[in-house]
């Protein structure tokens, strides 16, 4: 996995709350045995219309915007369990989602993919939002160690939520199976203690 | 005396270990996987060197792409057939019990494991599929995960996870005739929002779960998902025994007697305290139905829809093609489906054909009915099902998930309208631009034989 340590960014503002995995990656695009490739199918719907021209009022295809920050409304990646969400916007691009909160699956997903969930109250993130649609250009600090992100524009300067042991793995870029493969031997312990 | 949750009680026996910060090692007794969800996991663990470690723990499935007619020719699609061969040589390469195409066992993941006797009370269970939260009817914990920690199961039967907070959900009264369980998982996801459970477990308590049948108490968990839980779980208690005795890979004997003294324990202790608890009067529930893109934007079949100042929901009443305060009654519909692992096991099917015995569906309707396993399709033949289904001019096809998410050539087309017993009512779910009413198997049948939509309190009483 790649590692996270700080990121200065544009951002791509996405107002749209509840959005769901079936929009981020449809399931006809799942039947890809591989990790690479998502990306240009993330939020196909939205993003083309049905001769796959893409749509002008879909922020994604708007030019005054871009980054590897995605800002998006309340409740972002519920639905499936599908980790191609998490591809999906990974191989778009982006590196951090910020939103006002997170379904638990694609919480998990995107963690395990090197891609930062930030979730910010619901007041900080609408102020977010309506400055980056304002000014395309707002540049967005993050930084894991401190566990803070900030927009100096707007003077926001916010310290979030990650798991100490999810914020190590990502700031060196360490992912689970290295861990539990290590404590195979702790997992048969357990085994034979409960089991037999 | 302890003061634990059902869900605690299983959760903590299952802990391996505790890592810094929130994160524990969790032990998982059964991993379920289908062909969409594992590849990537499996040439992960190859490309990294890495053995699996529990080969026995691992029920296979093929369901989200396969066919539902002429299963036993070669599928037509090209990524559809090469998703499945590689379900078929991983499993191979490794050893794994696979229950594809043609096999006796076959059929959706959620369906076909708790038919099989597999899931069972204090299990925890996992696999790449959100709705794996079925599983909780029986009281185990169930989960769906991303791929990446299909992989870590694989490589150590463990998940490495922050343990999610406790709510509980009782419902305590009478259930009017032709509410189902459907109605009652619809009705509280439409008072709680589709992330009112993110970061929490869901115990579901009261009556109305006690009286429920094991097929019920499975649609209810199953949508758990719907409102952000991870997963839901009901206290197993003589109904479950029952409902698991006899079956392919329940315990036996002397086992299954020791088994049902451990699932005994299994109920949350008087005193136990939750982060969060609702309840509602089963009076207030009446048969339900989605005019939204989220299964949480619910009313009762006779409401009509609200009007709420938001984009979102503006949104999403557009791609529907609704007005905010319209009724949905005498809306005409084109497509009904019957299917999914919320509503295709035989408790289903029987509803549906003990409603439309006798009766005709309307021209307009299109309605595919779709058994969740091939167990399930033999009893609809059993029964005689099959025959009214046939009669009614209803088509009976073949098991899978089928058009509850559309990967296989059962779709719904642009800007129809179709009332589905599945699960999820999300923009082009069920195929690109259709349009989703989530509904019981009863409205769904009552919706085929008349073409439109009715208020079916009138009509069953
Ligand atoms: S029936 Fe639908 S919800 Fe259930 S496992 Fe299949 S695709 Fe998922």
């Amino acid at each position: 996995m790649e590692k996270f340590v700080k990121l200065t960014s544009n951002a791509v503002p996405l107002a749209i709350e509840n959005i769901d995995t079936d929009q981020i990656i449809p399931a006809r695009f799942l039947k890809s045995t591989d990790r690479e490739g998502f990306g240009k199918n993330l939020f196909r719907d939205w993003r083309y219309d049905k001769d796959d021209k893409p749509k002008s009022d879909f922020n994604l295809n708007n030019n005054k915007y871009s980054g590897s920050i995605l800002v998006a409304g309340d409740n972002f990646g519920c639905g499936s369990s599908r980790e191609h969400a998490a591809w999906a916007i990974k191989d778009y691009g982006f590196k951090v989602v910020v939103s006002s909160f997170f379904a638990d699956i694609f919480k998990g997903n995107a963690l395990n993919n090197g891609i930062l969930p930030i979730q910010l109250d619901a007041e900080k993130l609408k102020l977010i939002l309506e400055l980056i649609e304002k000014e395309p250009k707002t540049n967005i600090e993050i930084e894991l160690e401190e566990q803070v992100i900030e927009v100096k524009s707007l003077n926001i300067k916010e310290s979030f939520y990650i798991d100490a042991y999810k914020k190590t793995c990502l700031l060196n870029g360490y992912d689970d199976i290295d861990f539990l493969v290590n404590i195979r031997k702790e997992i048969e312990e357990f085994e034979k203690n409960t089991y037999i | 005396m302890e003061n634990k949750t059902l869900f605690d009680k299983v959760w903590d026996s299952h802990i391996v270990k505790s890592i810094n910060g929130s994160s524990q090692v969790l032990y998982i007794d059964k991993h379920l996987i289908h062909e969409v969800t594992s590849p990537q996991a499996f040439s992960e663990l190859k490309s990294r060197g890495i053995n699996l470690f529990r080969k026995d723990k691992i029920v296979a499935t093929a369901d989200h792409n396969t066919p539902t007619i002429n299963q036993h020719l070669p599928i037509k699609d090209a990524m559809s057939r090469n998703q499945l061969d590689q379900l078929t040589k991983n499993c191979k390469e490794n050893d794994i019990e696979l229950y594809g195409l043609g096999h006796k066992y076959n059929g959706i993941i959620h369906v076909i494991a708790p038919e099989l006797g597999i899931t069972q009370p204090g299990m925890t269970m996992v696999c790449g599929d959100s709705h794996t939260s079925t599983h909780g009817a029986f009281g185990s914990i169930a989960f769906g995960i991303g791929t990446s920690q299909v992989a870590q199961v694989f490589a150590s039967q463990c998940i490495i996870t922050e343990k999610p907070k406790s709510m509980r959900i009782s419902v305590n009264g009478k259930l009017a005739n032709g509410v189902s369980p459907k109605d009652v998982i619809l009705y509280i996801i439409s008072k709680l929002g589709t992330n009112s459970g993110t970061g929490y477990f869901a115990e579901y308590t009261g009556n109305v779960f006690e009286n429920m049948s094991m097929e019920g108490r499975m649609t209810v968990c199953n949508m758990s998902i719907e409102m952000g839980a991870r997963g839901g779980i009901i206290a197993p208690d003589n109904k479950t025994y029952d409902y698991i005795k006899g079956r392919e890979f329940a315990p036996k004997g002397k086992e299954l007697d020791d088994k049902i003294k451990y699932w005994e324990t299994l109920e949350t202790d008087e005193k136990a305290v939750f982060d969060k608890e609702y309840s509602f009067d089963a009076s207030d529930i009446e048969p339900m139905i989605t005019y939204g893109t989220n299964p949480g934007m619910g009313i009762k079949i006779t409401d009509s829809i609200p009007n709420i100042d938001n984009t979102s929901f503006h949104k999403s009443l557009e791609y529907m093609g609704f007005n905010a305060g319209e009724s949905l009654i005498n809306k005409q519909i084109n497509y009904v489906f019957i299917g999914s692992c919320t509503n295709s096991r035989i408790e289903d099917f029987r509803i549906v054909a003990k409603y439309i015995k006798g009766k005709q569906k309307a021209d307009n309707i299109n309605a595919l009915i779709v058994p969740g396993s091939h167990k399930v399709a033999k009893q609809i033949k059993d029964e005689g099902l099959q025959d009214i289904f046939e009669m009614a001019g209803f088509e009976l096809r073949q098991p899978g998930c089928s058009a509850c998410l559309a990967m296989n050539d059962d779709k719904i087309p642009k800007n129809e309208y179709c009332v589905s017993t599945s699960n999820r009512n999300f923009e082009g779910r069920q195929g690109q631009g259709a349009r989703t009413l989530l509904a019981s198997p009863l409205v769904a049948a009552s919706v085929a034989i008349e073409g439109k939509i009715i208020d079916i309190t009138k009509t069953i009483l």
